[in-house]
């Protein structure tokens, strides 16, 4: 009978500490499908811990632009960077939170991942439509040894607006002229070629199910849909496969502070091993928010992700921010996000 | 005493005129709010179109260009992929709910009856999104091993219709998203053309059957003559679905912003361009073309609606003895 007791006592009493929490605030947000994935996964871990949830809309970076300048929710999240006119203009203040790599994904018999190798020009050529058959030349000098298969190339892209676009193009313009000149970086474009497909999950979904297509996702997305990746020539001219360490070779140079609201794209990156389609997203918050106890809730969740969440984001392949630029991060939030008083929101992070 | 009762009786008779008053202001005010509801959407539409229009006049249009990047944008791509997939739809749905429904009322035996009827209302409760789902991830694929390489090989040699059906089969594209339109516009012409056959007065069957008339006579020359209006009615209200069917085209057409040839290429339609880049509207030029989108899409189908109107009026003075 008492440890009936005991055990009701000690049910009802975590019953209690669950439900506590449960009744604070989730903290609200919406943007970018690239770091989904690992944005959930820090959210799980966070709850379990603190039992403060977040609630992530991921329906694209665009239209998280929109939401925070909506004011429908505590934070924003973008694969694209706003430029410093912009923030200053929004009140904006802008971080990176986490980098990632873009694959290019195949779906072709007998072709395994890491088999194929393409490179940037060859990229832009087939998202352009001049080259649109696996049988090409430019495909078969990079793979002389790779059997390809004479079938037209059945391209797949978003359909809605996107940062993980915005970063292919901004790739793409970089190597190549043509695509500079017709199609241009955006995060939606006018495509020449293809099937668009909603979001990161569509478009694996899309070169899942069609037979001799490629598309383009964010590296978490390829392995989660054992999607078949290709390997990339880089800037230096070196073959390398998407791993952690060419994801990190290619930020380790980057320089955070040259851009405002650290907008720094890291396609294209110098280095022997970088991957050249690595990207950053984005976190976009007000300096002076209109709900200070919201915005301090998702300073403190953001503080705990630079802290404890590397070794998740590594699991899923993302690339955590060197500790040198949370640093600046977390000096930038002392500095510019504060509540009506002037009291800045990020000192009750500690 | 005569006096107090015409006194209660009058006030009787104020009481039910007040309430009747009452009665017809209520009635009187929601009839006149959908007009308001439609007149200020006309206005928010026009409003919200006019800079686009402004900038890019009447070949908004008939060009194809959708360039976001350049902030240059036409409607013909998405205009053209509306009409092309409505059009696959009512003529495959028309003439199959069409015989569903003939079947049902004149052939069907009675125990058979219920269940395919409430097959066909099942059909058309199911949500468009699952009709978008099962569309991508079965009837694509299915499409795409089956149906779409058959018609490429089939009219290869032939002219005109191997440009019709030029590949590469993608599975998704316009004729999938023609196709699962028919699917799902079906019911809904079925199950009106069963109702306005069902009433067709069987004294005049009974007498064409007495005449030694067959079914299918009595079919082709009593019940559908007489019950046309409806199924006119029917078709047009599928037509009106087919016109702005959002999600489950999304899914299936491939969302890309060209006028194609080829029926198995991707295209979009308004209201799939409409969702799919919302969100994603960043200048104020690519939010009002695709506000403009919606105008268009509006008068589409108030002329559909009105040509509905025209049609059913000459029918009925035709009918009409």
């Amino acid at each position: 009978m008492k440890k009936l007791f005991h055990a009701v006592a000690a049910a009802s009493f975590a019953l209690a500490a669950t439900l506590a929490p449960a009744i604070a605030a989730e903290i609200s947000g919406a943007g970018a499908t690239f770091p989904y994935p690992i944005y959930a996964k820090w959210a799980d871990a966070y709850k379990k811990e603190t039992g403060i949830g977040l609630n992530y809309q991921s329906i694209g970076s665009g239209g998280g632009i929109k939401q925070i300048k909506a004011k429908t929710v505590t934070f924003g999240a973008s694969d694209a960077p706003l430029s410093g006119k912009d923030l200053e203009e929004t009140g904006l203040v802008q971080f990176p939170m986490v980098m990632g790599g873009i694959v290019p994904v195949v779906n072709l018999d007998g072709i395994t991942a890491g088999e194929l190798v393409l490179d940037g020009p060859t990229v832009a050529s087939i998202f352009l439509g001049e080259i649109t058959n696996w049988d090409d030349p430019a495909i078969k000098k990079l793979n002389p040894s790779a059997e390809l298969p004479n079938q037209a190339i059945a391209v797949v892209h978003r359909s809605d607006g996107s940062g993980t676009t915005y970063n292919f193009a901004y790739y793409l313009a970089e190597v190549s002229e043509n695509w500079k000149s017709n199609v241009g970086v955006n995060t939606s474009l006018q495509w020449r070629v293809g099937i668009g497909a909603k979001g990161n999950e569509g478009v694996a979904n899309n070169v899942a199910n069609t037979k001799s297509s490629i598309g383009y996702v964010e590296f978490a997305y390829a392995l989660q849909n054992k999607l078949t990746y290709t390997n990339m020539v880089n800037k230096a001219g070196k073959v390398v496969a998407p791993t952690s360490e060419a994801f990190q070779a290619a930020a380790a140079n980057a320089d955070w502070k040259s851009k405002p609201g650290y907008g720094v794209i890291l396609a294209n990156q110098p280095g022997d091993t970088s991957w050249p389609m690595t990207a950053a997203t984005w976190i976009l918050i007000y300096k002076n928010p209109q709900d200070p106890a919201a915005a301090a809730e998702a300073l403190k969740f953001f503080a705990w992700c630079y802290r404890n969440g590397g070794k998740m984001a590594e699991e899923l392949d993302y690339v955590p921010m060197p500790a040198n630029v949370v640093e600046d991060i977390e000096k930038t939030w002392a500095a510019e996000i504060k509540d009506a008083s002037g009291k800045p929101l990020s000192a009750t992070t500690n | 005493m005569s006096a107090a009762d015409s006194f209660s009786r009058l006030a009787v008779f104020r009481r039910l005129r007040s309430r009747d008053a009452v009665f017809r202001i209520l009635t009187r005010t929601s009839a006149l709010g959908v007009l308001m509801v439609l007149g200020s959407a006309i206005v928010v539409l026009v409003s919200g179109a006019l800079p686009a229009l402004r900038a890019f006049g009447l070949a908004f249009l008939t060009t194809e260009m959708w360039n976001p990047v350049t902030e240059k944008f036409g409607a013909l791509a998405p205009i053209y992929g509306t009409l092309v997939t409505s059009a696959i739809a009512m003529t495959i749905a028309v003439p199959v709910s069409l015989m569903i429904a003939v079947f049902l009322t004149e052939i069907c035996p009675m125990r058979l009856r219920r269940p395919i009827g409430i097959a066909i209302e099942l059909l058309a409760g199911i949500p468009s999104i699952i009709y978008g789902i099962w569309g991508l991830f079965v009837f694509a694929p299915f499409l795409q091993h089956t149906l779409q390489p058959f018609l490429i090989e089939l009219f290869g040699p032939v002219p005109v219709l191997s440009t019709l059906f030029a590949g590469p089969p993608y599975g998704i594209g316009i004729l999938t998203a023609g196709l699962i339109l028919a699917i799902m516009v079906l019911p809904f012409i079925a199950s009106i053309s069963r109702d306005v056959f069902e009433a067709v007065p069987p004294v005049l069957k009974e007498a064409a059957y007495g005449v030694g008339c067959t079914t299918w006579e009595v079919v082709r020359y009593v019940v559908l003559p007489y019950a046309r209006v409806g199924v006119i009615g029917g078709v047009m209200l599928g037509l009106g679905r087919a016109l702005g069917e959002t999600m489950a085209v999304t899914f299936v057409i491939g969302n890309a912003h060209r006028v194609s040839g080829s029926i198995l290429a991707p295209g979009t339609t308004i209201s799939a361009t409409i969702a799919n880049e919302f969100t994603e509207a960043v200048g104020d030029l690519y939010s009002s073309s695709l506000i403009a989108l919606g105008l268009i899409l509006f008068v589409i189908t108030f002329i559909v609606l009105a040509l509905a109107r025209y049609l059913l009026m000459r029918l009925e003075d035709r009918v009409a003895p």
